[in-house]
C-alpha cells in the first residue's frame, strides 16, 4: 500500500464519513428526543438533493444551499405535526411504520416528478476541479466542501444545543419531557422543531451530497441502511458515538472497495496453495472489495452481539 | 390493544357450545371449503396462479404476524427466512430430480420449513436478544446482509439469473404428477390449511400466550419468572419454520428462485406492509393481507403505473386512522351488528364511500396525468383513464380533476364529521348496554 493511495483514500473516507454524520446526527437527535427511528430520514436527504437540483436551475447553487434545507424543514415539521403526532399515542411500532410508509411515498413522488433515472445535478463552477494534489493525485474541491459544511454544521449544532435557550430546553426535554412541559414549555412544538431540524440537516446533506455523488431515486435506499448501522454502532442517542461511527464506517468502506485482496492471498503468504478444487473456494476467492457492501452490516451484527449498547451508548434497550 | 382474537370470538364470547365449539368448527369448515372451491369458481390460468400465490402468502404473512402481531417484534428481514427456505427447497428438488435424494415433492415444503427454522435458530439468537427498536435494526441489518450475500455466491444462489428446477420428478402418485397448475394449487391449499390451523393452535399454547404477555409487558413477565429473550427466540424459530414452508411452496409454484429478488429488504417490507394492512392485531388479519398483496401486485399494477404511490398512501392513512388494519374495521362492524346498530350507520357509510370515491377519482386523474407526462410523453398528451379521455397538457382536464377532487374531499369531510358524532353516540349506547347486561 503506497502512501499516495493511503492519504487520498483516507481523505475520501473522511469526507464520506462526515456526510454520513450529517445524516446520522439528525437521525440520532430525533431518536433520542422522541424515541422515533425515522425510516424516512434518507428520503429527506434525497428530497434535499432534488430540491437543490430544481432550485439551482433557477437561482443558482448558493441560494439553493439555503433554500432547499428550509423547504425540507417545512415538510419535516408538517409531517411531524400532522402524521407522526397522530400515531404517537399508538406506540413505537406504528410510529416506525408511519415513517416507513412515508419513505415509500417520497420515493414514488420523486420518481413521479423527476423521473426514474439520474438527474444532471452538477457542481457549481466554484467547486469544480481539484483543491490540491498529493503525490500526483488530485483531491476534488467538492469533497473538501462536504467536509467543511459538515464540520460547520457540527459546530453550529453543538453551539445551538449547549449555548442557547432553545438548546437547553431541547436537552431537558430529551430526559424529562413531562417536567419541561410542567415548567410551561411547549414540548410538542419542540418535538416538531427537532424533527424538522433533523430533516433539514438531512436535506443539507442532500444538497451537497447530491452533486458530489449522484442524484437518483436509489440514493435514499443506498445510504438508508448504512446510517442505521451508524446510529446503532455509535450507540442509540449518542451524537459523539454517531460521529465516531460515521467516520469509522466511511473510512472502512472507502478502503475496502479499493482493496483487491482475498483469503487466497493470505494463504499464499503463509505458503498454502489454493486452487478452485480446495474446499470452500467460493468463499476464499472473495476479495475485500467484493465484500465491501456487507461490511457495515457485519459490523452491526458483531457490535450487537458483543456490545449491544454501541460504542458510546448509555442505554441498554 | 386487542390480542389475538379468534375470528368468531365476538359472536361466541357469551355463549360457548360444549363440548364442541360449533362457531369455530363452522369457520374452519368454511375456510376449507373456500380453499377447495376457489379454483372451480375462478377458472382462468391467471386466477389459478393468483390463488396459488395467495395460498403460500397466507402462510408467510401469518408467520410474519407471529412476530409482529403476537410478539410485538417488528422484523425487516422476514424474506431472509422465506428466501433461504426457497433456496434449500430448490436444491433439494434438483437433487431429488437427479435421484440423489429420495424426497417426494409433497415433502419439499417441509424441507424448506426446516431450512427456515435452522437459519432462524442461527440468526434468531442475535436478533431476539433485544426487543423493540433494536430488534428492528438488527433484522434490517440481517435482511441487507442476506440480500447482498446471495449475490456474492453465484454457486449457491445462482447469481442474477437464479436457479431453476423441474417440479415433475419421480413416480406419479395415483396419477398426480404435480405438472398441472391445479395439482400444485391443491398441494399449496392443503399446506395452507394445515399451517393456518397449526399457527392458530400455537396462539392457544402456553408459549403463544406468554408471547402475548412479552409483547404487552415484558417487565412483568420477567418478574413472574420467564426469560423474555427465550420466549422471543422460540417464537422466532417457529415463525422461521412456517416462513420456510411458504418459501418452499413458492419454489414449487414458480420453479425458479433468484437471490436478488427473494431475499432482499424490499420483499420483507412488502410482507410487513400487507400484514399490517390486513390487520396485525387479529389472527385472521394476515390472511386478508395476503389476498390484498396478490390483488395489488397483480391486478392493481396492471391497472395503473402509479400503484406503488396509491399503496403508500393507503398504508399511511391506515397507520394513522386504523392501526388495526382491515381486520379491525371488520371486527368493529361485527360488534355493531351484534348489538343491532349497523342499520343506523349504513347511510353514513354509503355517503362516506361515495364522497371518498369522488375525491379519490379527482386525485387519481391528476396522478395518472403526471405519470403520463413523465413516462409516456412520446405518446402525446392524451390518455384514457377509466374510460375518460384526459389531456395531460390541457387546462380543462387539470381544472376538472382539481375541481372533482376538492368537491369530493370537502363533502367527505362534512360526512365524516357527521359520522364521527354518530359513531361515538352508538359506541356509548353499546357501552351502556354492556354495563346493564353485567348488572343483571
Amino acid at each position: 500500500m503506497n502512501p499516495e493511495f493511503f492519504v487520498i483514500s483516507l481523505l475520501n473516507g473522511v469526507s464520506y464519513g462526515l456526510l454520513l454524520f450529517m445524516l446520522s446526527s439528525g437521525l440520532t437527535l430525533i431518536f433520542s428526543m422522541m424515541g422515533v427511528l425515522n425510516f424516512a430520514h434518507t428520503s429527506f436527504y434525497m428530497l434535499g438533493a432534488y430540491f437543490a437540483f430544481t432550485i439551482s436551475g433557477v437561482v443558482g447553487f448558493w441560494p439553493a444551499l439555503v433554500l432547499a434545507p428550509l423547504l425540507v424543514f417545512v415538510l419535516g415539521a408538517a409531517f411531524e405535526r400532522y402524521a407522526l403526532r397522530r400515531v404517537h399515542k399508538f406506540g413505537h411500532v406504528p410510529e416506525l411504520l408511519v415513517t416507513f410508509g412515508l419513505s415509500y411515498l417520497i420515493l414514488e413522488v420523486v420518481q413521479l416528478v423527476w423521473g426514474r433515472s439520474t438527474v444532471p445535478y452538477g457542481l457549481p463552477e466554484q467547486l469544480q476541479g481539484p483543491l490540491f494534489s498529493l503525490y500526483g493525485t488530485q483531491f476534488p474541491k467538492s469533497r473538501s466542501f462536504v467536509m467543511l459544511v459538515a464540520l460547520l454544521m457540527l459546530l453550529s449544532v453543538w453551539l445551538l444545543l449547549t449555548r442557547t435557550r432553545i438548546g437547553l430546553v431541547i436537552q431537558a426535554a430529551l430526559k424529562y419531557p413531562e417536567m419541561v412541559e410542567a415548567l410551561g414549555h411547549n414540548v410538542p412544538r419542540v418535538f416538531m422543531l427537532v424533527f424538522g431540524g433533523g430533516a433539514a440537516l438531512a436535506g443539507l446533506a442532500g444538497v451537497i451530497g447530491g452533486n458530489t455523488y449522484v442524484t437518483e431515486p436509489a440514493m435514499a435506499a443506498s445510504v438508508g441502511s448504512i446510517i442505521f448501522v451508524v446510529v446503532v454502532v455509535g450507540g442509540m442517542g449518542s451524537l459523539a458515538g454517531a460521529f465516531i461511527a460515521s467516520l469509522l464506517i466511511g473510512v472502512v468502506q472507502t478502503f475496502a472497495v479499493a482493496l483487491d485482496y482475498s483469503l487466497i492471498h493470505v494463504f499464499k503468504a503463509v505458503g498454502v496453495a489454493v486452487t478452485d478444487q480446495t474446499f470452500g473456494y467460493p468463499l476464499l476467492k472473495l476479495t475485500i472489495s467484493q465484500v465491501a457492501p456487507i461490511l457495515p452490516y457485519l459490523f452491526l451484527v458483531l457490535i450487537l452481539i458483543f456490545r449491544p449498547k454501541g460504542l458510546l451508548g448509555t442505554r441498554e434497550d | 390493544m386487542n390480542s389475538t382474537t379468534h375470528p368468531v370470538s365476538g359472536a361466541t364470547s357469551h355463549y360457548r357450545f360444549k363440548p364442541w365449539n360449533v362457531g369455530r368448527f363452522v369457520i374452519w369448515t368454511l375456510f376449507a371449503v373456500a380453499l377447495i372451491v376457489a379454483p372451480m369458481l375462478f377458472r382462468s390460468s391467471l386466477a389459478l396462479t393468483m390463488l396459488s400465490q395467495i395460498g403460500y402468502l397466507i402462510i408467510i404473512c401469518l408467520s410474519y404476524n407471529m412476530l409482529l402481531g403476537q410478539g410485538g417484534m417488528l422484523s425487516f428481514g422476514h424474506a431472509v427466512y422465506t428466501g433461504l427456505g426457497s433456496f434449500i427447497a430448490i436444491h433439494a428438488m434438483n437433487l431429488a430430480g437427479k435421484g440423489a435424494l429420495p424426497i417426494p415433492l409433497v415433502f419439499i415444503p417441509l424441507v424448506g420449513g426446516l431450512a427456515g427454522m435452522l437459519f432462524a435458530v442461527l440468526l434468531g439468537y442475535v436478533t431476539t436478544k433485544k426487543a423493540g427498536t433494536t430488534l428492528a435494526m438488527i433484522t434490517l441489518g440481517i435482511g441487507e446482509l442476506g440480500g447482498s450475500i446471495a449475490l456474492m455466491f453465484p454457486e449457491v444462489f445462482g447469481g442474477e439469473g437464479g436457479i431453476t428446477t423441474d417440479r415433475v420428478y419421480g413416480q406419479s402418485f395415483f396419477g398426480i404428477t404435480f405438472g398441472p397448475a391445479i395439482q400444485v394449487y391443491y398441494l399449496i391449499a392443503v399446506y395452507c390449511f394445515i399451517c393456518t390451523a397449526a399457527m392458530f393452535a400455537f396462539t392457544g399454547t402456553p408459549l403463544g400466550r406468554i408471547l402475548n404477555a412479552v409483547r404487552d409487558n415484558p417487565e412483568r413477565v420477567e418478574f413472574i419468572g420467564y426469560n423474555t429473550q427465550r420466549v422471543r427466540y422460540f417464537a422466532f424459530i417457529i415463525a422461521g419454520f412456517f416462513a420456510g414452508i411458504g418459501g418452499g411452496l413458492a419454489t414449487i409454484n414458480f420453479e425458479i428462485v433468484t437471490g436478488a429478488d427473494s431475499l432482499n429488504v424490499v420483499r420483507s417490507g412488502g410482507y410487513l406492509l400487507f400484514t399490517f394492512l390486513g390487520g396485525a392485531t387479529f389472527f385472521f388479519g394476515p390472511i386478508i393481507g395476503a389476498v390484498l398483496l396478490v390483488l395489488a401486485s397483480v391486478l392493481l399494477s396492471e391497472l395503473s403505473k402509479a400503484w406503488l404511490l396509491y399503496l403508500g398512501l393507503v398504508f399511511l392513512f391506515m397507520v394513522m386512522y386504523a392501526p388495526g388494519g382491515v381486520a379491525s374495521l371488520i371486527m368493529m362492524n361485527l360488534r355493531l351488528a351484534k348489538f343491532g346498530k349497523l342499520r343506523q350507520l349504513w347511510t353514513s357509510y354509503l355517503a362516506l364511500a361515495g364522497t371518498a370515491l369522488v375525491g379519490v377519482m379527482g386525485a387519481a386523474c391528476m396522478i395518472e396525468m403526471t405519470y403520463h407526462l413523465q413516462l409516456n410523453a412520446a405518446l402525446g398528451p392524451e390518455l384514457t383513464f377509466l374510460g375518460a379521455t384526459l389531456n395531460a397538457k390541457g387546462f380543462t382536464s387539470w381544472f376538472g380533476a382539481v375541481f372533482v377532487m376538492v368537491t369530493g374531499f370537502a363533502l367527505f369531510e362534512l360526512c365524516r364529521r357527521q359520522f364521527v358524532r354518530q359513531w361515538s353516540r352508538i359506541q356509548e349506547e353499546i357501552e351502556h348496554e354492556i354495563k346493564r347486561g353485567e348488572a343483571l
